[in-house]
Order: C-alpha cells, then structure tokens, then sequence
C-alpha cells in the first residue's frame, strides 16, 4: 500500500461515534414503535418503549454537549468550517462523482487528507445535521418529555403537537440520514474499511 | 394639536368600541328570565348564606345563627346551572316555607332524577339507560339504594359540559372534579361506606406523567365500560377491571375517540388529513395523533432512498 495511513479519528471521537450510534439505532426503534402503537401492532411494549426512549434520548443529549464541547475545544473543528467561496460548485463536483464518476472509477475529487476528512457534501450534511437537526430534536425531545413547558394553543392546535410534530419529522430526516450515512461508509478502499477505521482510528 | 380630522376619527373609533363591545356582550350573555327568582329568594335569603338571623318569638329577640354548610347553596352556581329555571319547591316540599320547618319534613323521601327525567331523550342521551348502566356499576352493586345520582350530579350546580364547552380541559376539571368530591372527600366518601377513602394519589403511582394524565382525561376514561349507545357511559367498573394497557389510549383506535371525545368526533370528521382531528386541537397522545398525507410522505420517501440505494450498489458492483 502506497498512500500513507492516516489516523483521523482519536478516541473520544470513536466513543462518541459508537454511542451515538447506538442511542439512534435505540431512538428509531421505540420511536416508531411509540408511534404506531396499538393493541396488536405494538413492536416494543408501550410502557417500556416510553423508558428505552427517554433514557437513550437523555444519553444522546449528553454525548452531543460532550461531541460539540469537544469539537470546540480540538482540533476537530477545522474539518467542519466550510468555505462559502465555490462551495455549491465543490458541492456539484462531489455529487457529479456520486452519481457518476464512481461507476467509471474516476480518481476521488477530494480525497481524505490530513486537512480534509471530509468531502464537501459529507462536510454540509454532517453540519446540518449536528448544529441544527441534532438541537431540535433534542430541544423538541425535552418538551415532550416536560409536557408542560410547551404554549397551551397555538392558533386553535395543542402547542405539545407541533412540537410533536417538529420531533418525529426531524427523527424522520436523520434516520433517512442515517441509512444513507452507512451507505456512503462502503465507499472506502474496501466495502467494510471506513467501518474498520472507526474502531481503529486509522483511516 | 388635535385637528379636526383626528376628533372626528377619534369619535367614530369610540363609538366603534363601544358597539362592538356592547354586541360581543349580549352575543354571550343569553337572555335569562328567571321566572322563580323571587320565590326561590326566600328559601336563598338563608340558604344562600353562612349565616341567617329569625326572630325568635320566646326570647323576644332576633337571634343570628350559622347555617349548617351542607345546606348551602351557592345562588350563582345554581343559576347558571341546569335547573336554573326551577323553583325550589319543585323538588322540596311547599312546607318548607314555613319556618321553623317542620321536623317530619326531613324524613320525607327525597324525589330521585328519574321522578323528573323518566321517559326523557335527548340525542342520545337516554335517562333510563344511564339508570340500566349505572345498576350494573359498582355505585351501585356494592351501595345499593344508598347510592343516589344526586351523589354525583349535585341537581343545585350540575350543568352539561361535554356538549356545551368548547375547552376540553375545563370539562376535564369540571368531570374528574364530581369523582373527587366523594374520592378525595373522606366526609362524602363515609356517607356510604365505612372504610378509609383509599389514596388516589398512591393508588395511581404507576401511572407515567400522572398529573398530565389527570388534567388531560378524565377518571371515567379508564374505570367505567363503554357504551358506543351513550353520550357518557355510567356503568363505572371494579378497579380490577380498569385500564392499565397504554396502548388502549396510545394508538390510532384510542379510546378517548368513544369516550372523551365523543362528541368532538361525531361534532366534526377529520380535517386535513388528521386521524384524529378531535384529539389534536385539544392535546397531544404518542401514537393517537397521526397524520395520514405524512405518513404517506415519510413511506414514500423512504421507499426512494432504499430504491435509490439499491440501484446506486447495483450499478456499482456491475461496474466493478
């Protein structure tokens, strides 16, 4: 192997990783079986998907003050700037090889570097989904959880359902993204190495 | 200065107010004649107070007395009340009016609703089937004749709520308020029985979110059995036999559709696409409120993004 290794993610990054992937994995399933309940449908026992939920949704804010504490504080930050100059023409570049280059096996147009971990459509998602959809979810996820924080009425509807509904359609969006996260994981040298990369650190 | 112009405006701006005001006023004030209101004032002139004074004929003196509690009536509850046009004597003794009342009065019996009510529909309000139900109810198989509606239904203050009051939670307060007057009332409660009132608040420890709970259903909900023939189901059931599956209300069949909001439900079908309109306006239920053009979206999307992803591998390891 030619190209040189590079060990992109430190430990408390790992750890962070690992347990945000599983409270989201614990997240998804009681959500939507909170969601869909009934006397036959029901996945995972109402009394005990509303515990499992509360608990992992409490465990994920702690690790996201922990990931944007540490973030502020490492030299981690950097890979999560982006540079508005060009930016929607890298961003064009990147999907033009997502849907086409990567099938003609042309070279990666942003590599992983020791200054670019991520490519300019990995950078926006990452951004858009730690600094604002992670926020509302949670901000959403503790008005349910205090139900009595939320405005009475807003315009003749519950105050609590709106929040409701800002929840689960931004649970919706990061599962979708979640799904295609892992997709995109596959795109390593091997299928299974980005994956390797996370345990190890090395990338 | 002011000009002209802004009197002028400044006029027609007050007078605006004042008609608008004046017509939202009569808007909701429904004109009330009060055909016994006079009759009924002499009984009020002491019922209606804690204290009463008679002159008192022996002593040659007035003499100044409190009222037992218990036979005080609360003049504005009662006038706005459903029996708000009843004189009193409609249900008690004409003898009463005389005073002292006569001590053989007190052991009269007193009229029951169905005296009155027998025979009435309204809607689907049947008198004689809340009776069936309510004989099969714990009320009564365990109280017997004891147990009267006036228990529950105070006849100087009950006024219909489910079908007049657009704000759910006050009927909520207003309905649970009738069950905690006996239940969290050792003095009612020992009316009939002789046993220690038992804890509502420790006997519904389980319950998640227990004050949300009981500002936003009401206690029938899950102790009395539905009865898709009745507005309000009367037939309350033995503890053991109360709801305690979550699902029973957290779900897209909930419950509260053939109870609680059984009225909003029949008032008005779904809006927008809501399965549960009714519940919605009012409150927020995990997994009664769902939206059927979202659910939808979310499948279909979801669908895209798998369908995507596979064809985006297939390709892939096609052209590897």
């Amino acid at each position: 192997m030619s190209e040189e290794r590079l060990y992109l993610y430190p430990l408390w990054l790992r750890i962070w990783h690992w347990i945000n992937a599983l409270m989201f994995l614990v997240l998804i399933a009681t959500g939507l079986s909170l969601q869909y309940a009934g006397p036959e449908s029901t996945f995972i026992r109402f009394d005990y998907a509303v515990q499992y939920h509360n608990i992992a949704g409490i465990i994920l804010t702690i690790s996201f003050v922990f990931f944007v504490l540490a973030n502020r504080f490492t030299s981690n930050r950097k890979f999560y700037r982006i540079k508005y100059k060009g930016f929607v023409k890298r961003l064009m570049k990147q999907f033009r090889y997502y849907i086409y280059g990567v099938f003609i096996h042309e070279p990666k147009p942003y590599p992983v570097s020791e200054k670019r971990k991520f490519n300019p459509l990995q950078k926006l998602s990452y951004v858009m989904v730690m600094y604002l959809m992670m926020p509302v979810i949670i901000i959403t996820g503790f008005g349910l959880l205090f139900p009595e924080t939320n405005i009475e009425n807003v315009f003749g509807v519950a105050g609590i359902y709106l929040t409701d509904l800002l929840h689960i359609v931004t649970g919706f969006v990061l599962s979708v993204f979640m799904i295609v996260h892992i997709y995109f994981c596959t795109f390593g040298k091997t299928v299974g190495s980005e994956f390797k990369s996370m345990f190890t650190g090395w990338h | 200065m002011i000009t002209k112009k802004t009197r002028a405006f400044l006029l027609l701006a007050a007078m605006m107010t004042t008609f608008i005001s004046a017509w939202s006023q009569d808007e909701a004030e429904e004109e009330r004649v009060y055909d016994f209101a006079e009759e009924n004032h002499q009984c009020f002139k002491c019922h209606g107070h804690k204290t009463f004074y008679y002159f008192n004929e022996n002593m040659d003196q007035q003499i100044r007395e409190r009222m037992n509690p218990y036979y005080i009536i609360d003049t504005v509850e009662y006038y706005s009340s459903n029996h708000w046009n009843f004189s009193c004597f409609d249900c008690h003794s004409y003898d009463y009016s005389d005073f002292p009342h006569p001590n053989e009065l007190r052991m009269e019996p007193k009229p029951g609703c169905l005296d009155c009510h027998g025979g009435d529909d309204y809607e689907d309000l049947s008198w004689e089937k809340i009776d069936e139900e309510f004989q099969k109810s714990v009320h009564s198989t365990k109280h017997s004749a004891d147990f009267k509606c006036s228990m529950c239904h105070d006849p100087h203050t009950y006024k219909v709520n489910a079908r007049t009051n657009e704000n759910i939670k006050e009927t909520i307060q207003y309905d649970n308020g009738i069950c905690l007057s006996c239940h969290a009332d050792i003095n009612k409660y020992q009316l009939i029985v002789d046993f220690v009132n038992p804890n509502v608040l420790e006997t519904h420890q389980w319950l998640p979110n227990q004050a949300l709970h009981w500002q936003s259903v009401r206690c029938i909900e899950c102790h009395v059995e539905m009865n898709e023939d009745m507005l309000i189901a009367h037939n309350v059931q033995p503890k053991e036999k109360a709801v305690r599956k979550c699902v029973e209300c957290h779900s897209e069949n909930s419950l509260l559709l053939a109870s609680l909001y059984k009225y909003q439900v029949k008032e008005r079908r779904n809006e927008l696409g809501f399965f549960n309109a009714a519940i919605m306006n009012n409150s927020y239920i995990i997994g009664a409120n769902r939206n059927y053009y979202l659910n939808m979206i979310s499948l279909i999307l979801f669908g895209m993004v798998v369908l995507g992803i596979g064809i985006h591998a297939t390709i892939r390891i096609i052209k590897k």
